[in-house]
């Protein structure tokens, strides 16, 4: 069967802020949702395929990912899946779906509100339950680990790490949906303490509350947008093995090869969106696609800016194509990631025509 | 019960979940050897040795049951310092987060060192368990790891 | 020692909820003895608690709608087990009650009425804890009650079974 050519035609996002309070979940979504069918020129009921990406978690809740189709619209009964994860992985569900023929647009949306829950210990129940949970290891003490593996392995230092976070806030000044648009320079940032060494405050990501939705289509579908359409030439994902101890924390290979498959090729892309929540994942997916200087790496900012759970992912797929339809380069590629320590990888590959 | 506080209603949430699990073969000797105060890994199809152990190869996939028993001492491969350990933290001192390569083992474990100061602490060095007075049977009868 | 079959890994996360817009206004007026909903602009229907979206439509709800105290008993059941979470003991009669002026039945509890005496389209109207124990919750209704009112007919309700 010849490949269906799938093109994004609408992406919107909320604002990232670190502590929603006025408005539930289904209230944040339901402007966010609009925008993005809006652009896309599609109404709901037109709509094939429904996809979200959400944690249950988050919100202390089993199930709690149902309450948020109030806010898609459920009736006449609609074609409607979920994922645990990242609104990225619903974005390859979505790209599966309409690869089918069964549908020929989709809406994607993730929604995270970490902020109800205390997020690092949250992120600990993702681990494994037997031998590394139960001493609660939390987020940022695992991606500590990671780091320090990185800078020794590779001699790169400290300072490395905090230029990544000073070009990311700074890139995050022009984004208005971002969280940390402002920074001190390097020499600042190094003074600061530790949060768990080798990692300071600036090398993690904000906690943020924060959703996003974008549109696919596919076919005479493709026509309605109002955004001129940016293709998904390519997309994979690869997961590496669940304990921390078995892997080689200084390098993602499982980056490396859905890069390769995705089409990835090295210098083919005018700009990057990574999800790299910590500033040493930066680097070390640059290393992993070959990432040379001359491409524009996190122009939103990055995750290191605005980092809603389980909607970052998706965000970096939506600000490439954002980006290449407002012309900001012809091909792009995006990148998202879930599990502690970069253990899943998506990568895709945008082009605008 | 909500209350409003600062003009929004809020209300407190617990989950709470009093799990018990059961272990199996495999990571049942990998629990009942720390009884005895004994750690024990998994031989995996290329020879290595899993610490802690696992049911299949974490490449093939293949049903994976010899135990070997590794350590007690080992080597740590990576550490993250915390002066400010969490409420859930193992220790309520500053420590170490670290990758532990128990001699022998051919994967690290993860846990914590009992070190003193982060100026204490270097990739490399060797470490020991130190161990809870009665141990039960889980993966915190290691209190902690210390450097030997 | 025996060979351990089994570990104990408890959990526990603490979250603050905030209410949302919607539900807050809900639960401010449960305080004041009133029943807020939202209507929906394309529908036109009023959902009773609002979350302040159709779930039908997928469009925001925002006209404000206030809703009587009294309604129908859509569909009940009597429940013999005891429940955490509700305060009176077993048996009980837990039934779906449509407020006259909404399009969403809710859940709720019967009280002061016979187990056998309970059916279908039977009108019944809330009782409210006294003033000074009005709160933002839900338990502002203590339960509903039988109306001293001819059953509902069926087609009056049929649509929200």
């Amino acid at each position: 069967m010849a490949r269906r050519e799938v093109a994004i035609v609408g992406f919107a996002q909320s604002a990232s802020v670190r502590r929603e309070t006025a408005l539930n979940e289904v209230e944040m979504l339901m402007p966010i949702l609009g925008e993005a069918k809006a652009q896309a020129g599609l109404r709901g009921p037109e709509i094939g395929f429904t996809v979200s990406g959400s944690c249950d978690y988050l919100a202390g809740q089993p199930f709690a990912f149902v309450s948020a189709l109030d806010a898609v619209g459920a009736w006449p009964p609609i074609a409607e899946s979920h994922v645990e994860m990242d609104g990225a992985w619903a974005l390859y569900e979505a790209w599966v779906k309409l690869q089918t023929g069964e549908a020929d647009s989709a809406l994607v949306y993730a929604f995270g509100k970490s902020s109800m829950g205390d997020l690092p210990e949250v992120l600990t129940l993702q681990l494994d339950p037997y031998t590394a949970a139960p001493l609660w290891p939390d987020a940022i003490a695992l991606a500590a680990l990671q780091a320090r593996a990185y800078l020794e392995k590779t001699g790169r230092s400290e300072r490395d790490l905090a230029a990544v976070a000073v070009r990311s806030r700074r890139a995050a000044a022009a984004n208005p949906k971002a969280q940390v648009r402002t920074t001190a320079d390097v020499e600042t940032l190094l003074a600061t303490p530790y949060l768990a060494s080798p990692l300071r405050a600036h090398d993690c990501p904000p906690i943020s509350d924060g959703c996003a939705a974008l549109v696919l289509a596919c076919g005479e579908a493709v026509r309605r947008s109002a955004m001129p359409p940016v293709w998904i030439r390519g997309i994979d994902h690869r997961i590496e093995a669940h304990a921390l101890g078995v892997r080689d924390l200084a390098a993602s290979p499982s980056t490396r090869l859905a890069g390769e498959k995705a089409g990835a090729t090295p210098g083919g892309v005018d700009l990057a969106e990574l999800h790299a929540p910590f500033t040493h994942q930066e680097l070390i997916l640059r290393d992993a696609l070959g990432l040379g200087a001359d491409v524009d790496v996190n122009p939103s900012g990055g995750a290191l800016a605005a980092n809603p759970m389980m909607v970052a992912g998706l965000i970096r797929i939506g600000e490439a194509a954002a980006r290449l339809a407002a012309g900001a380069g012809r091909r792009a590629l995006a990148h998202a990631t879930s599990g502690p320590c970069l253990q899943q990888n998506l990568v895709c590959v945008l082009e605008r025509d | 019960m909500a209350a409003a506080i600062a003009g929004r209603l809020t209300a407190a949430h617990v989950l709470e979940y009093p799990y018990r699990r059961s272990v199996g073969p495999v990571l049942g000797a990998f629990f009942t050897g720390l009884t005895e105060r004994r750690v024990t890994g998994v031989k995996a199809r290329d020879g290595r040795i899993l610490v802690p152990p696992v049911e299949y190869d974490p490449d093939t996939g293949e049903a994976i049951s010899e135990m070997v028993e590794v350590g007690p001492g080992g080597v740590v491969t990576t550490w993250a310092w915390v002066e400010k350990p969490r409420r859930k933290h193992p220790l309520d001192r500053p420590f170490a987060w670290a990758l532990i390569r128990l001699d022998g083992a051919g994967s690290a474990m993860l846990h914590v060192v009992d070190a003193g100061s982060a100026a204490a602490m270097e990739t490399g060095m060797r470490v020991r368990p130190r161990w809870k007075d009665e141990p039960e049977g889980n993966i915190r009868d290691i209190v902690c790891f210390e450097p030997e | 020692m025996s060979a351990v079959t089994s570990i104990l890994t408890p959990i526990r996360l603490d979250y603050t909820y905030t209410a949302g817009r919607a539900t807050q206004r809900f639960l401010l007026g449960m305080a004041e003895g009133r029943i807020l909903g939202q209507r929906c602009p394309q529908c036109t229907k009023v959902y009773v608690p609002p979350r302040g979206a159709c779930p039908q439509c997928g469009v925001p709800t925002t006209d404000e709608v206030e809703v009587s105290g009294k309604g129908t008993v859509t569909t009940f059941c009597i429940v013999r087990i005891p429940s955490d979470v509700l305060s009176v003991p077993p048996p009980f009669t837990c039934a779906h009650v449509l407020l006259d002026g909404a399009d969403l039945p809710f859940f709720a509890l019967i009280q002061e009425c016979e187990f056998d005496a309970v059916r279908m389209g039977m009108r019944v109207e809330a009782v409210w804890a006294p003033p000074a124990e009005l709160a933002p919750t839900f338990e502002s209704i203590r339960y509903f009650r039988p109306l001293d009112e001819p059953d509902a007919a069926y087609e009056t309700y049929k649509e929200h079974l």
